[in-house]
């Protein structure tokens, strides 16, 4: 029967797409507080992917790339790393006045292929991919650019990690991530390798997706300067996400994907 | 002697005021709390424009018996006085630093030349005090007024968590 032939279709079409949503696992890290004061702050953090914000149910995240920038950009040494069953975590002392950078940023090229029939992945820089095998088959190559950002500030926010690198996502704070509150307007600017990105996808969630029925997206999309402008109506943790897809510029027919996500608190007015 | 007495009398008149300088008297009162576990709260008291902009801090109070300056820790707990303004300074201020206050009515007096006022140019404010408690909650409350004081003016709210019995007082 047709009918139940395009049902089954349908069905199988949903179907993959739970999947898909199901295997879109959030990386995050989550910082103790983002608003500190007093002459001995410190911050701990936990870092996970897992599918439900912020909890921990999945994978812990893996913090090699870990990098913390002072407010003077010096270089910050993360300490009491652990990592269990589901999450990571490190501590940061904030011993300067200003806002703190902590950050893993992923660049290089993800393939999979298959080498006589069983299926092989590789990862590494773009400039290696030579070190795929010439007889694997089925080759599927993109390369990637990914930035995760926490910021925690001591004392008041201030802007020098702030300046754009030119590579990949970038957020450009025109209301400092570290100033958020309910009620007031909130606005952000994107970069795509360091140019203004129109057209750019954002989601916000909030966290505690477990006590609610619907996760509750914000979604918005930057204008031709790259900006967006919200308000906040809730307080809370919120995890921010943008991603992008375009052609590699690097690598002959692949795809180039570059995602940037981040933190944020906001607090109540 | 002449010359004593004379210094006396102009003591006198400068205390006394024989031109009266305008004041803003400000009473706060600390509720007392039945909770299990009791810390006195943090109290912020500035002033602020009508269109909510920061304009003058007036007094913090704060746990600053602390070694190492610790009591500073939880300054960020007063939101909005944290964003305003704590956040720019450097602890403990003169003029400003005040220990924590027990349960009772607490009074503060502010002549007009007073460094906290002498600058404050004419327009319509709000004086707001901000209270926060460890192991509590928050609590605010804004109390509006004109300046230069013309006439006496009074306003006062009854807060209900952190903050009991709030009264503002301008004379001329």
């Amino acid at each position: 029967m047709s009918i139940k032939r395009l049902s089954a279709c349908a069905l199988l079409a949903l179907g993959m797409g739970t999947a898909a949503t199901a295997q879109a696992h959030r990386a995050w890290m989550l910082p103790s507080a983002t608003v500190l004061s007093g002459d001995n702050a410190w911050v701990t953090v936990d870092g996970a992917v897992s599918n439900s914000l912020f909890y921990f149910e999945h994978h812990p995240l893996r913090l090699e790339r870990l990098e913390i920038l002072s407010p003077t950009g010096a270089q910050v040494e993360a300490q009491n790393r652990a990592e269990g069953r589901y999450r990571s975590m490190f501590d940061v002392e904030l011993t300067e006045e200003g806002t703190y950078t902590l950050q893993i940023h992923r660049q290089g090229a993800f393939a999979r292929y298959k080498l006589d029939g069983e299926p092989k992945r590789w990862s590494g820089p773009v400039n290696r991919i030579d070190e795929i095998p010439a007889s694997a088959t089925d080759l599927q190559v993109s390369e990637i650019d990914s930035r995760m950002q926490v910021f925690v500030t001591r004392g008041a926010p201030s802007d020098a990690n702030f300046k754009p690198t030119g590579q990949g996502i970038e957020l450009v704070p025109l209301t400092h991530p570290n100033d958020l509150v309910t009620e007031e307007p909130v606005s952000f600017q994107f970069l795509v390798d360091g140019k203004p990105a129109e057209g750019l996808s954002l989601v916000l969630i909030r966290d505690g997706i477990r006590y609610r029925d619907q996760v509750g997206e914000i979604e918005l999309t930057t204008n031709a300067e790259g900006k967006v402008e919200l308000v906040f109506d809730e307080p809370g943790m919120y995890w921010l996400e943008v991603e992008r897809e375009q052609p590699s510029q690097h690598i002959d027919g692949a795809r180039r994907r570059l995602s940037y996500s981040a933190t944020l608190e906001v607090l109540p007015l | 002697m002449q010359w004593k007495k004379l210094t006396a009398a102009l003591l006198l008149s400068s205390a006394t005021g024989q031109v009266p300088a305008a004041e803003l008297r400000v009473q706060v009162e600390i509720p007392s709390l039945q909770v299990a576990e009791y810390h006195r709260p943090y109290v912020a008291l500035w002033i602020e424009t009508d269109k909510v902009r920061h304009q003058q801090d007036l007094a913090v109070w704060y746990d600053l018996e602390m070694k190492d300056n610790e009591g500073t820790k939880w300054l960020k707990d007063l939101r909005l006085w944290w964003r305003r303004s704590g956040r720019q300074l450097e602890f403990p201020v003169d003029g400003l630093s005040g220990a924590t206050r027990p349960v009772g009515t607490h009074e503060l007096v502010f002549v007009a030349d007073s460094p906290q006022l002498a600058n404050l140019p004419e327009g319509a404010y709000r004086l707001v005090v901000e209270a926060a408690r460890e192991v509590g909650g928050r609590e605010m409350i804004r109390l509006p007024f004109l300046w230069p004081v013309t006439h006496t003016q009074q306003q006062q709210q009854q807060g209900e968590h952190e903050l009991g019995h709030v009264a503002l007082k301008l004379t001329p």
